[in-house]
């Protein structure tokens, strides 16, 4: 066994437990915390696929931005609506039964089919053609060249999104005083510009 | 060594498990839209695993792209639950019941 195989056995292990932990607790915030343990041994698959860049922006963009957005929005909702036990094990029969034929599928192909992928001819981006280059700097070059259409079209999802859940949970409460920069600085007549003698002060009112 | 059909197994399994939470989750709508992370972590695996294996950068690439649609996904729809909960009190699913569906 080499040192490889043993460190791909313990990062999918560990994703595999942390990801089963995420849909079984019962706390909320305890699933995002297994979520973001399941995104970190990921990220260390990726690395051993040789993806590195990948396996940074897993980091960076799930650990560091979604998952702690989760996290806020665990906090913030409240979550402590009581559940009766009856109601949940009334869908562990149906959810055992697709999982179980799901997986059985799955892995039954997966067992009899031995991928054959040495005689494929055609691919777009060999990966001999960045050799010398660093795993970032291969995906720049085809990522801002062949692939400019999608990138920018990704650009524009994340535009939508974004002005989407600004406008979706922006909202307008009654009673609340703003400052109106404008009308501020429009005031005439009410302010004095007063000269202090040093070492006497103002006298107010 | 590592072979291809270890990683397909490993990204089926965790697309089973996604699909589980789906399924089993009544409680609330934030498990489920973990399950979803779930199941787009395993097939990125997926797609990373056939780019190694074909030598090919084509899955990296296409990977970046479901991560950035995975998180304007997730940013859609913690906005969503977060006015659903304001408007309506309860993100329980068995609630969540406004369209008799």
């Amino acid at each position: 066994m080499t040192a490889q195989l043993l460190t791909f056995y313990l990062f999918s292990g560990v994703i595999l437990i942390s990801s089963l932990m995420v849909i079984s607790t019962k706390n909320p915030v305890h699933s995002v915390l297994f979520l973001i343990l399941s995104f970190l041994n990921a990220a260390g698959l990726f690395v051993i696929l040789h993806a590195e860049f990948l396996a940074m922006i897993l980091i960076i963009v799930y650990v560091g931005a979604v998952a702690v957005l989760f996290l806020f929005v665990v906090m913030m909702l409240d979550f402590k609506t009581s559940i009766n036990k009856d109601n949940i094990l009334q869908y562990i029969p149906i959810g055992i039964l697709v999982g179980v034929v799901f997986i059985a599928e799955l892995i039954i192909v997966l067992i009899n089919t031995k991928f054959d992928l040495s005689n494929i001819q055609v691919l777009p981006n060999p990966l001999s053609d960045f050799t010398g280059k660093s795993n970032t700097e291969a995906i720049g070059s085809v990522l801002y060249t062949d692939y400019i259409l999608y990138f920018q079209l990704s650009g524009v999802i994340l535009l939508v999104a974004m002005i989407g859940s600004i406008v979706l949970t922006l909202r307008e409460r009654e009673g609340v005083k703003r400052q109106v920069v404008s009308e501020q600085l429009q005031r005439q007549g009410k302010i004095d510009l007063v000269d202090v003698k040093s070492g006497k002060g103002v006298d107010i009112l | 060594m590592i072979e291809l059909n270890q990683f397909l197994i490993l990204s089926a399994l965790l697309f089973a498990i996604g699909v589980i939470g789906i399924f089993l989750n009544r409680k609330n709508v934030i498990i489920i839209l973990m399950s979803i992370e779930i199941i787009l972590l395993s097939v990125n695996l997926n797609l990373i695993a056939f780019s190694y294996f074909l030598n090919d950068l084509t899955g990296q690439i296409f990977s970046l792209f479901v991560l950035t649609v995975a998180a304007a996904e997730a940013a859609i729809g913690l906005a969503i639950l977060v006015i659903y909960n304001r408007n309506a009190g309860s993100i329980e699913i068995e609630k969540i019941n406004a369209l008799k569906g």
